[in-house]
């Protein structure tokens, strides 16, 4: 489908994860994310078979280990968080490399990364099988509630309209010899997002008014296309049940 | 035979008290395509308004002899499927993630589903030539692209009568060329609002003036075009060195 390609997260190709219905894929990153939140931090054996499942639907899906690790830097600000921790934690304490550190803060710090790492790895491969379009019919078949998958559906499509105004609004300020180096030259930039907010209200009517003019009464029409199969379930369930087996068979151990 | 459109005594203030509309008389007879012309605050888009109920006035609208009336609400959807009006910004218009998505909304809205609707949306998007950009998101289509599919967007709800708000505006000759080419094939009423009065001459046989709330003037565009008095009352300019004359007979030659 050609329509993805305003999306920086999604890879459009073929494969078995990407023709999953949307809802499908949903309800099996969050139950995954869920069973990994769950899990207690001292398993270590069980996180690397979390990191197994998600390594296979990788695969799977044919996304390349490079692409997914250079995605996953977003979670680097809450890392350093981590990396903290074992330094500040209390209690028993180790030392290593003449460093102090705390084992609670070690276990603190591992549990953020690990957990971390499997949900935005699990979220990016979502977005990389899924295009924003498909995720919101997802929502909407979910019964996620229509106000919620409207504006999530006006903001996909007007994001970009209102970056390109804010761009173009740009433009006009630095060819007028606008040179913003200091933070008491900002008042042009504040401005420009004060009008850049009044037109973004007015386009706001203006779409509002040309939607009333054919026929809308409130309540967007529910999207076509058919929803996900008994068969598409099983398939989305593998993973979660998989994680879930290797949650049970640490903890019962 | 009913008219697709008559507007009798039609009056608008706004909330504010500024007159916008003082007694609009207009009738534009099935099949018939009518430029509307007037100068910028002249009340244009207050009328086109009007038209399908969003604004309401003094005055009585009809559309295929059906009376524009607000409070009646499943009467409204009716008039809003024979009014299809095309706004002159398409970004407003074209607010879905998919160009199919954004055509099928206007029917869905009239309650049709599955095939159906598919067929069409294939109908309006083949008519404005289309057809191959569906499943594109508009906001990667052209300027001239996406004014199309926002035509294609009200076709689908096979309206009595297109009402086009500044259709010329922002596109480029060939864009223009195309749109033109695209109405004309269009077995439709027409209501045409614009201040491009080649455009009005090349695709309207007949103009109406709309000036401070007003008809003030009702004929062929050729004769309106070339009265020059009238176009220096009422703040309307031909472009430089465009001769109506001139053009009225190479359209008639030119067919």
């Amino acid at each position: 489908m050609g329509a993805g390609h305003a999306h920086p997260l999604y890879l459009d190709q073929a494969s078995l994860v990407h023709r999953l219905a949307p809802e499908v894929k949903i309800v099996a990153t969050v139950l995954f994310t869920v069973v990994v939140v769950v899990t207690p931090r001292e398993e270590f054996a069980a996180f690397a078979g979390y990191a197994a499942l998600v390594a296979a639907v990788a695969a799977v899906a044919r996304v390349r280990p490079l692409w997914l690790l250079k995605r996953a830097t977003i979670e680097l600000p809450f890392v350093l968080l981590a990396v903290v921790l074992p330094f500040a934690g209390h209690g028993e304490r180790v030392t290593w490399l003449g460093m102090s550190l705390s084992v609670d803060g070690l276990y603190g710090a591992w549990n953020i990364f690990a957990k971390g790492t499997l949900g935005v790895l699990a979220s990016l491969l979502l977005a990389a099988s899924t295009t924003t379009r498909d995720l919101i019919r997802g929502l909407d078949r979910l019964r996620c509630p229509q106000v919620i998958t409207q504006i999530a559906t006006f903001m996909l499509r007007y994001l970009d309209v209102l970056t390109a105004e804010a761009r173009r609004m740009r433009i006009a300020r630095l060819s007028r010899g606008h040179d913003p180096r200091f933070l008491w030259q900002v008042k042009a930039f504040a401005v420009g997002v004060g009008a850049l907010f009044l037109r973004a209200f007015e386009r706001g009517e203006r779409v509002y008014l040309a939607m009333v003019s054919r026929g809308y009464t409130g309540r967007l029409p529910a999207p076509d296309g058919s929803t996900a199969t008994a068969g598409q379930w099983a398939a989305g369930a593998v993973v979660p049940l998989l994680a879930g087996a290797i949650a049970m068979a640490v903890v019962l151990r | 035979m009913t008219p697709s459109l008559e507007v009798r005594g039609l009056h608008y203030r706004y909330p504010d008290g500024s007159v916008a509309l003082q007694g609009v008389d207009l009738s534009v007879a099935r099949g018939e395509r009518v430029a509307l012309l007037g100068p910028n605050g002249a009340g244009k888009t207050t009328l086109v308004l009007h038209l399908n109920g969003i604004l309401s006035g003094d005055g009585e609208v009809r559309v295929g002899g059906l009376r524009v009336d607000p409070s009646d609400r499943s009467g409204i959807t009716e008039i809003r499927r024979r009014v299809g009006i095309v706004f002159q910004d398409p970004d407003d218009q074209l607010f879905m993630p998919t160009v199919a998505e954004d055509v099928a909304f206007g029917p869905a809205n009239l309650g049709l589903r599955g095939a159906e609707l598919q067929a069409r949306v294939d109908e309006a998007l083949t008519a404005v030539g289309m057809q191959a950009y569906r499943d594109r998101t508009p906001h990667h289509l052209s300027f001239g692209q996406r004014r199309r599919v926002a035509v294609a967007t009200v076709l689908a709800m096979r309206p009595e009568i297109l009402v086009l708000d500044e259709p010329s505006s922002n596109l480029d000759p060939a864009s223009r060329r195309e749109l033109s080419e695209v109405l004309r094939g269009l077995p439709v009423t027409v209501l045409m609002v614009t201040h491009d009065l080649p455009y009005a001459l090349e695709l309207c046989s007949r103009s109406v003036v709309l000036d401070q709330g007003r008809i003030v003037a009702d004929g062929a565009t050729i004769e309106l075009l070339a009265d020059s008095d009238l176009l220096a009352r009422h703040r309307l300019e031909l472009p430089y060195g465009f001769d109506p004359k001139l053009a009225a007979a190479q359209l008639a030659a030119g067919g």
